[in-house]
């Protein structure tokens, strides 16, 4: 790091934009043997809008956290300089205005108002100032509703506008956004970067985007940064345009096969709710198609999931599965929602959202393990299962490692894994490709389509408009 | 989820009007000469003053004030029961007094949780009684996460059973209750970490003394409301003491 001297803690930070430079900057974190970063040269001027890309795993969030200064001090070695309007980064944190990926952890107030006031009372600003800034915060973000709306009311796309709001306010000299749109459906994101680009078009801060989805935001920056995964950064000339993650993609064809579930009217409505979380639905699950619901948030696409994948009994109507899927359970039933665990899970695969929310062991073969093993398959087979498994996702390596140690890229394809241990004949996804980069991307879609062409029936929730055009054989629009 | 679990801005009633500082006030009150007495006139006396303030929380249908105070009532009935049934001495007087004295101490408290605002309490906390803000409004941003934890609780237990782990019997189910603790806890101080660090970047804690942009004022009806909160309990307490039911716990009951 540099010498620069420390500031008196009192003195007012000046005002406007700031600089960015690093200079050979290397970064490792505590207890690791390699560097996250190594080589990065970087000179940013002050005003400038700049997207950071690169696939996961190549160093961008460390990036991130070194700029925003929240690297952990103890520990973390730092080669080379990074400076901050020509202050170490944890010094310049009084300049810095940052917006994260999710929306539900950095609200702190139960009010819109108060929250983006809350970063002007933590600087000491007299309340007489406080109001007006406010005002001119929300409405820079385009903020649809006043100071008085409850944060637990509004949308995805709203609440990160108002953490917008909330950094603004503060008249940061750095503004950095940290993939600040992966959580949201479409809409929600096209809303957050046309308020990123209204309230920052007058250049009083310096702005920094770091994304792996690079396309979308070239509109309204001025220079496009990779991370390179060996080491160093590219900077890209004006016209870039990455390769498309579809690009050459050649999946395997499936035979058609019967009908495996339907849906008849069923819809779900949570206890004590007034509105149901989906109304009656209609839907049909075949083996060797890959359906895709789609429709905005809050339509209902993941309960309707939910009951397809038998976790929920619809309120109304019914859900069903074919005698072939349903051949072998106990007293024959045909509804999913009344199966036993164990007999579910060698029918039908479920992954979630969020990986970790569904990771139950210590080690990566006992994950995988786990499905067969609660299926009825013996120890032996499967192990066997679960080696096979880790070699086809490239794991092998991590065979004894804790999931929850590795990256977000590899917990996805992992949770997919272990829903296709027990070669269930249909895989519910929910949301599958959610913040994944074009490597994770188009390997996950390989890997569906190879399920898809051996008969099994893919059902994906999904916003992922490409993942519609390449797997999607039907579509289902909620809402 | 169901809306019932957010933690949202209460809705405005006329208690709401009370500064948070003087309803706790009260409740310290409240809970002293409760806690103080065991007979029967000072509490049935104490919680029928409580009951006129309900209309004043916004609980005046009785399905709010059922939602809102039900195990309450079930821990009163239980206590006052279980009193006139193992006790030799205790007479049904004594269990109905014991009942209450539950209900008496615990009304303030759905009171306050119903007509102050989280937001409000921090304001007034920090304020007036210098609690530190770094404490008040770390726990308030900490509760906010808290209605997110029943939603990933649901979720955690549904991933169980798509990996063909079901709890059958009592014992596998605490089992499995313990694995869904664990998935939270994780979770849990993921997005608590998360949360700090968007705090820290909003300039939370750092040094700089904190002003508040709502304030909190302290009014004269806030002093009116805690002196009647004591002429009411020393009403029920010379009202006890004169029909000679009074039986303070210090005295030996």
């Amino acid at each position: 790091m540099t010498s620069t001297g420390r500031l008196p803690a009192r003195a007012a930070p000046a005002a406007g934009p700031v600089a960015v430079a690093a200079r050979g900057l290397g970064i490792r974190h505590p207890s690791r043997r390699a560097w996250a970063l190594t080589g990065v040269d970087l000179a940013i001027e002050p005003g400038e809008r700049v997207l950071l890309t690169g696939p996961s795993g190549a160093g961008k969030s460390t990036l991130l956290a070194a700029l925003a200064g929240i690297l952990d001090a103890e520990g973390t070695e730092v080669a080379g300089e990074l400076t901050v309007g020509g202050r170490p980064p944890r010094a310049a944190r009084d300049r810095l205005g940052l917006l994260a990926q999710d929306p539900d952890s950095q609200l702190v107030m139960t009010r819109a108002g108060d929250d983006v006031a809350f970063g002007l009372e933590n600087a000491g600003l007299p309340p007489g100032l406080i109001w007006p800034r406010v005002d001119e915060a929300l409405a820079a973000v385009g903020f649809p509703h006043g100071r008085e709306r409850p944060t637990s009311a509004l949308s995805g796309g709203e609440k990160q506008r108002l953490v917008l709001a909330g950094a603004l306010a503060r008249r940061p000299g750095l503004l950095l956004l940290d993939e600040p749109t992966a959580q949201l459906d479409p809409e929600g994101a096209a809303l957050v970067r046309e308020a990123v680009a209204r309230s920052t078009a007058g250049r009083e801060a310096t702005v920094v985007v770091v994304d792996h989805d690079a396309a979308p935001w070239l509109p309204l920056v001025d220079r496009v940064v990779e991370v390179v995964a060996g080491g160093g950064v590219v900077e890209h000339g004006p016209g870039w345009r990455p390769v498309p993650r579809s690009a050459g993609l050649a999946l395997p064809p499936a035979p058609d096969g019967p009908v495996l579930l339907t849906a008849a009217r069923a819809g779900y409505t949570y206890r004590g709710a007034h509105r149901p979380a989906l109304p009656p639905t209609d839907a049909t699950v075949r083996g060797g198609r890959a359906l895709a619901v789609t429709g905005r948030n809050g339509a209902g696409k993941s309960t309707l999931a939910l009951l397809l994948a038998g976790l929920r009994r619809p309120t109304t109507g019914r859900v069903e599965a074919a005698a072939e899927l349903a051949a072998g359970v106990r007293g024959d039933r045909r509804e999913p929602g009344r199966w036993r665990a164990g007999e579910l899970v060698s029918r039908i695969g479920t992954v979630f959202q969020h990986p970790e929310q569904q990771f139950l062991t210590g080690r990566l073969c006992d994950e995988l393990a786990l499905g067969p093993l609660r299926s009825g398959e013996g120890a032996s087979a499967a192990r066997a299962t679960a080696g096979q498994l880790l070699e086809r996702l490239g794991l092998t390596a991590y065979a004894e490692a804790n999931p929850y140690t590795l990256s977000g890229g590899q917990q996805r394809r992992l949770s997919v894994a272990t829903a296709l241990a027990t070669s269930p004949r249909v895989l519910v996804l929910d949301e599958p490709t959610f913040g994944q980069d074009a490597a994770t991307w188009r390997e996950l879609v390989a890997l569906l389509a190879e399920q898809r062409a051996r008969g099994c029936a893919v059902v994906a929730v999904t916003h992922d408009a490409d993942l519609v055009s390449v797997l999607a054989d039907d579509r289902l629009e909620l809402g | 989820m169901t809306a019932s679990f957010a933690l949202g801005p209460v809705a405005d009633v006329p208690l709401s009007r009370i500064n948070p500082v003087a309803q706790l006030a009260a409740l310290a009150v409240v809970t002293v000469v409760l806690l103080s007495s065991l007979d029967v006139v000072t509490p049935a006396v104490v919680v029928a003053a409580e009951l006129c303030l309900l209309p004043a929380a916004g609980l005046s249908r009785p399905v709010d004030l059922l939602r809102r105070t039900w195990p309450v009532l079930v821990g009163a009935g239980s206590v006052g029961l279980v009193n006139v049934l193992l006790s030799a001495e205790a007479g049904p007087l004594t269990g109905i007094g014991l009942a209450l004295r539950v209900v008496g101490l615990a009304l303030p408290g759905v009171l306050l949780v119903a007509s102050t605002d989280p937001v409000r309490l921090a304001d007034a906390l920090t304020v007036h009684w210098r609690v530190s803000t770094r404490f008040a409004y770390g726990a308030l941003a900490a509760l906010r996460l808290a209605p997110l934890l029943v939603a990933e609780f649901e979720a955690a237990r549904l991933a169980r059973r798509t990996r063909g782990v079901e709890a059958r019997g009592p014992l596998a189910r605490a089992r499995l209750l313990g694995g869904v603790g664990f998935t939270l806890l994780v979770g849990a101080v993921r997005r608590g970490s998360r949360l700090a660090t968007a705090m820290d970047a909003r300039g939370f804690d750092s040094g700089v003394p904190r002003t508040n942009a709502r304030g909190s004022t302290l009014h004269r009806r806030d002093a009116v409301f805690v002196a009647a909160t004591v002429a009411v309990c020393a009403a029920a307490l010379t009202l006890s003491i004169g029909l000679g039911t009074w039986d303070p716990v210090f005295v030996g009951g």
